[in-house]
């Protein structure tokens, strides 16, 4: 797995390609870091948190979320202070792992492929361009990504809804300041559908995004769960597109059981209150009515575009694109590019949402594969195995490891106590305290002492394990 | 044993230590001091430690008393059977069959195609029916793929790796083994009377204006004015879902008459359009042509009356808010694509369907071309209204996850972890039986044990409902056998 990485030059065919990568230094060594996070409890650098969508900010150490692969820290050069200063260090010293590498550079590695997929994903649209709902000037005015990330329960808010969500938790300047004070939770929250979608005339996104309507439902949804029944959302929209599998119900559900008011409607604009950062809109109903109505919390359901970087790299390599920019390909090849070899899957060939992605993804594995089905196998190699030793009759001999998991239990248990009472448990040989179990020193120690144990020899047969 | 974070994540790495080190991983033991500890009595450190040192001495005790458990090899019989001989299930066997597996098409009409047959161009104007024939010619081609038409699924035993499917052919019954199974049976378009459809020649449905277009009709000729009505049977209580393809299929009929001729009236009615993705560029092409798109409201459907020389469909016109009434020479109903609802095949490979019908997914998300039941997967619109190209796509997918299962056909093991039954303790009484979710314990019907319980190991997930509930105790689950779990009991019992 190559991340923090990217592909310069594809060269050769179907079969037979040479992929050159640029992988960009970590500064931080996968083979050593055991995500602990100690690194990032001093860090001083700080730079937006891209995963939280801007609203807060992340160490110049970091993990990009928990759950990301590989679970190992990266350093970002230009929010590093030892990178960019050659001052602080602190992350070198409070390692455990002895995983920082302030000198590692890029390198290009070349490899052979014989088929590619390429899974470069979307990027939401970005709505500030749109003067009318002025965005990026209104505090309360939010796009879909950041609501989403306000309403987990590990987001910047750990899931709770207030306004004035882009001024800092704990604010230092005077303007941040007083904008915080008006912080509240919000009674009213309004989502427009097709932000960046199904307009030619504001943007140039002729097609339909597919997952808003059904991502706005749940937001809303989950926003009233949070909340609680006085919370009023409306969801302006021109068709409401449920057209998956079990989303008309949950559409219906929002209707009936949420009582989620949904308005066919496009607004037209919007004013902010400048003193209380409340929200006026006035758009016509469906009976040409002109209604007028306040909000405090208005979130643009922002639709997904594919990257210039994507487009110039698709240019670069011979991948047609539709007038929309998505990977050309037919009904009957889905996942076949116009270049032999080369697949496609995900958003980029068509907006698309988790389950079709997922079964694009197959799809795309299908395709590569079938393409190279003779030289399955030619490559392997197997892992010599280790020859079990029997045990069948010895005596139990028990090797206890307690780990202190960095901070994380040897912060509160009391670890040499409990490695030394576990010593005076019965048929229990070695106890010992490890930093970190998971660590490769740790497990390769293991292993050295499971053997070691192993060539002494038994203490003797009197005991019967069921009977200690 | 080691105590530290939670198994969850981390007893496959220990595990894998122990077996670097020489020892059967099933010797390994873990207690999670962090996540069930340290982490939620943080305030209280001086309990905290006594509560690690009590988790550790209930591992160590269930630690002493650890087998080495030995994991049976699963054998995988290579092929391959598809149920459905449609765009999906074709696609599949295409791709199993290039990757070298045999494989079984069956289909019980006389022909490959399924409804593809009837569909005229794809949403970006592809011909169906070219594309659709060079599949079917690279099907027969292929000295991989045995295609039985005429046939129907009567049965089928066994598990993943092993079943074997009875099979009738025109009457005559014989066995497929297979090692998997991809069900492929898609959807067809609603029957209904509803607005007049079959009553009359000019009220037709989608597949009727289809083939219309394929055969050149000439009645298109004369059309002055056609009518699309959507959402004939979908998004309605009785059938709750939308169909997914209609919108896009409507729209793009519509243009085509436009496109046969421009001075003609195309009005399509609708709830909602969904033309989803780069689809909506058709929609917009429409617009563009002239066609007029008026909503109407489920509580208020149009009106469809047959007249001497035209069909009249009244409807609320959505921006005057009056009826209108058009004279229609043509009016196509967008009817709702239903599952075939095999009530029997979902029984004889255990896996469920929805209360529409179509096939249940492992998960929605992360599972959509294959079973909870190993070994079974699912393509095309059984699971849910697809248009070609998506079709083709889970046909791909379900190929693709197949192929993880055959592709490991000589390295698939089971579970240590599962659980054996003692015959002599054995009463026959069946509970094990009828109350296991994955069908692992069978009465034996040969041997000095007969009528007694059995478990099937490929099929134990080691989940310990058979165990817990053996009012004989004759059921013991490998790992955390009866004396296992009372040492840790006991073990809790004292103190440090």
């Amino acid at each position: 797995m190559l991340t923090l990485s990217e592909v310069q030059n594809i060269t050769g065919e179907k079969g037979n390609f040479q992929v050159e990568i640029l992988k960009k230094p970590r500064y931080v060594r996968e083979d050593r870091c055991i995500a602990c996070g100690a690194c990032t409890e001093k860090c001083p650098g700080k730079f937006d948190d891209g995963y939280n969508a801007d609203l807060k900010t992340r160490t110049a150490i970091y993990v990009e979320y928990p759950q990301a692969v590989p679970l190992k820290y990266a350093i970002n050069p230009a929010a590093c202070l030892k990178l960019t200063k050659d001052k602080c260090g602190t992350c070198q010293e409070v390692c455990p792992a002895d995983a920082i590498d302030y000198t590692m550079t890029e390198e290009t590695v070349t490899i052979d492929a014989g088929s590619i997929i390429l899974a470069p994903g979307f990027k939401p649209f970005d709505p500030s361009r749109f003067d009318n709902y002025q965005y990026a000037k209104f505090a309360n005015v939010v796009t879909s990504m950041e609501f989403e990330r306000m309403l987990s329960a590990t987001g910047p808010t750990m899931g709770h809804v207030t306004t004035f969500p882009k001024v800092p938790a704990n604010p230092k300047k005077k303007k941040d300041k007083l904008l915080a004070e008006k912080r509240k939770d919000p009674k009213k929250i309004a989502w427009f559908q097709c932000v960046g979608s199904r307009d030619v005339n504001k943007c140039d996104n002729a097609y339909c995004s597919s997952v808003c309507c059904m991502y706005a439902v749940k937001e809303a949804i989950i926003a009233k769960e949070h909340a609680g029944s006085d919370l009023d959302c409306a969801i302006f929209f021109m068709d409401m597109r449920t057209p998956g599998k079990e989303f008309e119900k949950y559409y219906q559900d929002a209707k009936t059981r949420h009582g989620i008011n949904f308005i066919r409607s496009r607004v037209h604009s919007v004013v902010e209150d400048p003193e209380t950062g409340d929200l006026h809109l006035q758009y016509a109903d469906e009976m040409g009515q002109i209604v007028r109505d306040t909000y405090d919390m208005i979130v643009l359901s922002v639709g997904l575009e594919i990257s210039k970087e994507t487009r110039a790299f698709a240019e670069k390599f011979n991948i047609d694109l539709t007038e929309s920019g998505f990977a050309k390909t037919g009904s009957f090849e889905p996942v076949t590019t116009s270049r032999d070899g080369i697949y496609v899957s995900g958003v980029f060939n068509n907006p698309k949402d988790i389950p079709e992605s997922v079964l694009d993804a197959s799809a795309a594995a299908s395709a590569a594969g079938d393409a190279l089905a003779e030289a399955r196998n030619t490559l392997t190699k197997e892992i010599p195995a280790v020859p079990e030793t029997n045990v069948i009759g010895d005596r139990p001999s028990i090797g206890v490891f307690i780990c202190d998991c960095g901070s994380n239990i040897a912060g509160v248990v009391d670890c040499p106590d409990v490695t030394e009472y576990a010593a005076t448990l019965p048929y229990v040989t070695v106890a010992e305290e490890t930093t970190y179990a998971c660590s490769q020193d740790a497990q390769d120690k293991m292993v050295e002492i499971i053997k070691g144990k192993r060539t002494q020899p038994h203490c003797g047969g009197g005991l019967h394990p069921e009977d200690p | 044993m080691v105590a530290a974070c939670t198994p969850k994540t981390h007893e496959p790495l220990f595990q894998e230590t122990l077996k670097s080190a020489g020892l059967n991983k099933y010797l390994f033991e873990m207690t999670n001091i962090r996540n069930h500890n340290s982490w939620v009595h943080k305030n209280n450190p001086d309990i905290a430690t006594e509560k690690a040192k009590d988790l550790v001495r209930m591992a160590v005790a269930k630690a002493g008393l650890a087998q080495p458990l030995k994991e049976e090899k699963i054998q995988v019989n290579a092929s391959v059977m598809v149920v459905g001989g449609g765009l999906a299930g074709l696609t599949a066997a295409r791709s199993l069959a290039s990757q070298g597996y045999e494989t079984h098409i069956i289909e019980k009409k006389d022909t490959l195609g399924g409804e593809a047959l009837k569909l005229w161009k794809t949403a970006q104007g592809e011909d169906v029916q070219q594309h659709l024939s060079t599949l079917i010619k690279e099907i027969y081609a292929s000295d991989k793929i045995v295609v039985h038409t005429n046939t129907t699924l009567e049965g089928v035993d066994g598990f993943v790796g092993n079943f074997i499917s009875k099979l009738n052919t025109n009457g005559k019954t014989t066995e497929l083994e297979h090692g998997i199974a991809v069900l492929a049976t898609g959807a067809k378009a609603l029957e209904t009377t509803e607005y007049g459809l079959g009553k009359d020649e000019r009220i037709i449905s989608t597949l009727d204006l289809d083939k219309m277009f394929m055969e050149n009709d000439a009645r298109l000729d004369a059309v002055q004015s056609a009518v699309f009505i959507q959402c004939v049977g979908s998004r309605e209580p009785e059938r709750p879902y939308c169909s997914r393809v209609c919108c896009t299929h409507s729209v793009e009929n519509a243009v085509a008459l436009k496109e046969k001729n421009p001075d003609m009236d195309v009005f399509i009615l609708y709830r909602d359009i969904r033309t989803y993705g780069e689809r909506e560029l058709l929609y917009k092409k429409a617009r563009e042509k002239g066609v007029i798109f008026i909503r109407y409201d489920v509580t208020e459907k149009p009106k469809v009356k047959v007249e001497k020389d035209h069909v009249a469909v009244t409807i609320t016109d959505h921006v005057l808010n009056q009826p209108v009434t058009i004279q229609a020479d043509l009016v196509t109903l967008a009817t709702a694509l239903v599952p075939r609802k095999d009530e029997r095949l979902a029984n004889f490979f255990k896996v469920p369907l929805n209360d529409e019908g179509f096939f249940v997914e492992k998960h929605a998300k992360l599972g959509p071309a294959e079973f909870s039941t190993d070994g079974v997967f699912v393509a095309g619109s059984g699971h849910y209204p697809k248009p070609v190209n998506e079709a083709i796509t889970q046909g791909r997918a379900a190929a693709s996850r197949a192929l993880t299962l055959l592709a490991k056909k000589d390295s698939l093991f089971t579970s240590g972890t599962i659980a054996s039954v003692d015959v002599e303790k054995c009463s026959a009484c069946g509970v094990c039986v009828s109350i296991c979710p994955y069908n692992a314990p069978a009465f034996m019907t040969e041997g000095r044990f007969e009528g007694k319980a059995d478990v099937n190991p490929v099929l134990c997930k080691g989940c310990g409902l058979c165990v817990a509930s053996c009012r004989s105790g004759a059921i013991h689950l490998r790992g955390f056998d009866t004396n296992q779990i009372f040492s840790q009991i006991f073990a809790l019992g004292e103190t440090a």
